[in-house]
């Protein structure tokens, strides 16, 4: 009954210098959900790009149904029957879920009149197939995202998907609507699709997947049926090596005395927070996406605007009006967003390491152009940034380094209290593995480290202490020895977790 | 040595100690070919074109001419620098400009105080450009905005000055220097515009506050985070364009003997063309007051170049539109190549 549908043979892709495909392999038969894991930068949706016709390979075969496809552009593939579910939603707003559906596709009636009837009629059958809650006169834009995400769906099967792909489904989605999601995505493996789903969640692989490939630094690195794919075993292919090394999990020391405290914060998106970090501390910040763990850590550093509450520094209270006042007193903040709010693309490593920095390095407003030129030295050594010398721009450097810059500028002010939002998003593995030690190597010296992460394995590895946020204020608090993936996702979801499956390490 | 910092077309990663290629080079000195193929290829025209064969497109005299007349936009255009550099715009210099050079021209009236002329220009100037800087950071209106209102409403402001008239005043032995002396052999003109470039070239390359501006105009909300006063950066740029919008008034009108409320009229597009001929980004946060130098004497070139041909103003402006776009149409192909090197 279960046939091979799609069969990926030997894909490579590069661009310039960056390999992001080598020699990918992946297959994937009907009346299957095959979960598609790997980190970010592992080359997943590269490899769905591929696949749907974005982009070109530089080698490879690709099969559907057991003939070799040239998939040109996104349209070709749409025609073969692989459809892309993209993480972005692309709806129309101000258009009906008809009209949505049916996007250059129109049926059309005599003298080219597009066909309402028949559109509402299809598209009103496909969503009741799909068990949705709206019709196709519903205007797209009044829905949530999880039904602009069936408009989506919907708008794939009016093309008779043999492939479906989905990249990150669930990453703006509550539990329920997730619960909802997962509903449709069986149904439509029971109706035969074969189904390609991207995620790096693993309770969602471990509920879902019939089969789990994984992924690499742009390789293939293995496929492992149902049964075999315990969450231990897929990191530990997802990260190529034993967890308790890649964390570098340092000697738990005692922490010194509290360094920063806050206590009852409010804000537009935050409500109620009270918290407190202690010298030599990694503190991990988790929570789902949304449950306002950057706004907290946005508020603490001055860059919103605070309606309520107390910042303590050292026992003193502090005010903290913008960046620059928290920036003053050794408070540090690396944004999640790396180019859109941390980085100066076009300008220097210089420049960017040294800007924070650049008073001290002054007389009168004249900058001491040795002394940075030396500071900027130093950081790229100690960091082990490659990148051409103090002079290279930026935009040039990859993920990784990027991030070992912005690190540096922050570790230039040398703060005692360090705030990094996802620090390792988009981050070589090489690189991540840097940044975890570097992250130990600042708590051993005293400094205060809050660390905000989506990647549970991340801040179950490195953080003394878990704190977890939900809609806007702090749900719990794990401390050594009870930091898990259950706890924190029952914590981060207010409801037992579905699944048993639990990543504990020590 | 200086922080180095990109201008339009530096390659992303710059090897420090390699042995330069021609294509390095190219890049590193941006639209100055232009200037110079320009530059040659007009005394080849003018020669041609002429009666008898000769041209004095070249010689001395009328090089020190292209320059005097570069002078004024070459100095607002240093302003405008400034301001482009942080993603900005300032439509209001030539209107800043007329403002400055009316009242300027007035104080030197004998019933007024003829020796505080100079400072009136400048300060008057500087006022004006602070004015445009609390719009636009404190009040966080759009700068085009801003300077399109200010622009219009100076240009009425310079009208009702002057009373609709022209403030002449031939005795001006404060200022008169300025339009009309010479030191070593050099017009004071050019001397000035020469001063203005080198405090900009240094205000933006060796200075903390050189650097905030760039860092402003390549990512404001980095900047931010980063502890930079966006506001202060922003009220800084827009105050020095008035400033040095307020010594292009004093210049034009020392060199006129007078002022009205049409002085400088479009000033503005010859200084935004300057600039971005000069490969300095509308989108802020890469550029080098060295690009607007070249950009500046693209324009003096053509503008001169065109007049002794005895091309009709109305051709010339068609051929300046047309050279700007094709400039930057090939400063655009040139940055491809250096990326894709």
């Amino acid at each position: 009954m279960s046939e091979l549908v799609l069969d990926v043979k030997g894909v490579s892709k590069r661009f310039g210098a960056v390999r992001a495909l080598d020699n990918v392999q992946l297959q994937v038969h009907s009346h299957e959900i095959l979960a598609l894991m790997g980190e970010n930068g592992a080359g997943k949706s590269t490899l769905m790009k591929v696949l749907s016709g974005v982009y070109q390979p530089d080698a490879g075969e690709i099969r559907l149904g057991g003939q070799t496809i040239k998939v040109h552009s996104p349209a070709d593939a749409r025609a073969a029957g692989i459809n892309l579910i993209y993480q972005e939603l692309a709806v129309a707003p101000h258009m009906s879920v008809a009209q949505n559906v049916f996007m250059g596709s129109e049926p059309r009636g005599r003298f080219g009149r597009v066909d309402t009837g028949l559109m509402t009629r299809k598209t009103n059958e496909i969503l009741a197939s799909l068990g949705a809650r709206f019709s196709a006169d519903t205007l797209a834009g009044s829905l949530g995202i999880a039904d602009q995400q069936q408009v989506e769906i919907a708008r794939s099967l009016i093309h008779k998907s043999k492939v479906l792909i989905m990249d990150e489904p669930t990453a703006a989605l509550s539990d329920r609507e997730t619960e909802r999601l997962f509903e449709v995505i069986r149904r439509l493996r029971n109706d035969g699709i074969a189904i390609v789903y991207i995620s790096h969640r693993m309770a969602e692989m471990v509920e879902l997947a019939d089969r789990v490939s994984v992924m690499r630094d742009g390789g293939y690195v293995g496929t492992l049926p149902r049964e075999e794919a315990t969450p231990e075993r897929v990191i530990q292919m997802m990260v190529g090596r034993p967890l308790g090394d890649f964390y570098q999990r340092r000697e738990t020391t005692t922490p010194g005395p509290v360094r920063l405290e806050v206590r009852n914060m409010h804000s537009d998106r935050i409500h109620g927070a009270s918290f407190a970090v202690r010298a030599g501390e990694v503190l991990g910040l988790a929570g789902l996406v949304g449950a306002g763990r950057t706004e907290l850590a946005r508020l603490v550093f001055g860059a919103d605007e605070l309606h309520q509450g107390e910042i303590l520094l050292d026992g003193q209270v502090i005010k903290v009006k913008e960046p620059l006042d928290a920036i003053r007193r050794g408070i540090a903040y690396l944004p999640e967003d790396r180019k859109g709010q941390g980085l100066f693309l076009q300008l220097s490593a210089l420049a960017n390491t040294t800007m924070s920095v650049l008073g001290r390095n002054s007389r009168f407003g004249i900058l001491n152009h040795k002394g940075l030129r030396r500071l900027t030295e130093d950081a790229i050594k100690q960091l082990a940034v490659k990148v051409p010398g103090p002079d290279g721009i930026v935009g040039g450097l990859s993920g990784g380094n990027q991030q070992k810059i912005l690190l540096a500028r922050w570790l230039a002010i040398k703060p005692k209290v360090l705030i990094l939002d996802e620090p390792t998003r988009g981050v070589d593995v090489g690189a991540k593995s840097e940044i975890y030690r570097i992250i130990n190597q600042l708590a051993a010296s005293g400094v205060a480290v809050v660390v905000i992460s989506s990647e549970l394995p991340e801040v179950i590895g490195i953080c003394d202490r878990v704190l977890v946020m939900r809609e806007g204020h702090i749900s719990g608090e794990l401390g050594a020895g009870q930091i898990n993936q259950e706890a924190i996702m029952t914590l981060a979801t207010h409801l037992p977790a579905a699944v048993d499956a639990t990543v504990t390490l020590h | 040595m200086s922080i180095p910092l990109p201008t339009a077309g530096q390659p992303p990663l710059p090897r420090p100690h390699a042995r330069l290629n021609a294509r390095e080079v190219f890049n590193r000195v941006g639209m100055l070919p232009v200037l110079i193929v320009m530059y040659v290829a007009f005394y080849f025209l003018t020669r041609y074109l002429s009666d008898d064969g000769t041209s004095n497109f070249m010689t001395a005299g009328n090089t020190m001419n292209i320059l005097r007349q570069t002078s004024i936009n070459l100095v607002l255009a240093c302003g405008m620098t400034f301001v482009i550099l942080t993603a900005g715009i300032d439509l209001s210099v030539g209107s800043i400009l007329a403002v400055a050079a009316v009242l300027g021209m007035l104080t030197s009236l004998p019933e007024h105080m003829p020796m505080l002329a100079l400072p009136v220009f400048m300060l008057s100037g500087l006022a004006l450009g602070l004015l445009n800087g609390v719009l636009v950071a404190g009040f966080k209106i759009n700068p085009f905005v801003v300077t399109l209102g200010t622009m219009t409403s100076l240009r009425g402001a310079a009208y009702l000055f002057a009373d609709g008239t022209t403030v002449l005043n031939r005795t001006i032995p404060s200022f008169e220097w300025l339009g009309n002396g010479a030191f070593i052999g050099v017009p004071w003109l050019i001397w000035v515009a020469i001063a203005v470039v080198l405090v900009s070239w240094f205000l933006l390359r060796q200075t903390v506050l050189g650097l905030h501006i760039y860092a402003v105009g390549g990512n404001p909300q980095a900047a931010r985070l980063t502890g930079i006063k966006v506001s202060a950066v922003l009220l800084f740029v827009y105050s020095i364009s008035g400033l040095f919008s307020g010594i292009g008034g004093a210049m034009s009108a020392s060199r006129l003997y007078g002022a009205n409320g049409n002085w400088g009229t479009g000033y503005e597009l010859d200084a935004i063309a300057a600039v971005v001929l000069g490969g300095t980004s509308l989108m802020g946060g890469v550029g080098s007051v060295w690009g607007t130098v070249v950009g500046a004497l693209i324009i003096g070139v053509m503008n001169n170049g065109l007049t002794i041909i005895g091309l009709s103003s109305f051709w010339q402006y068609v051929a300046k539109g047309a050279v700007i776009v094709l400039a930057v149409l090939l400063d655009k192909w040139r940055q491809s190549q250096a990326t894709t090197n």
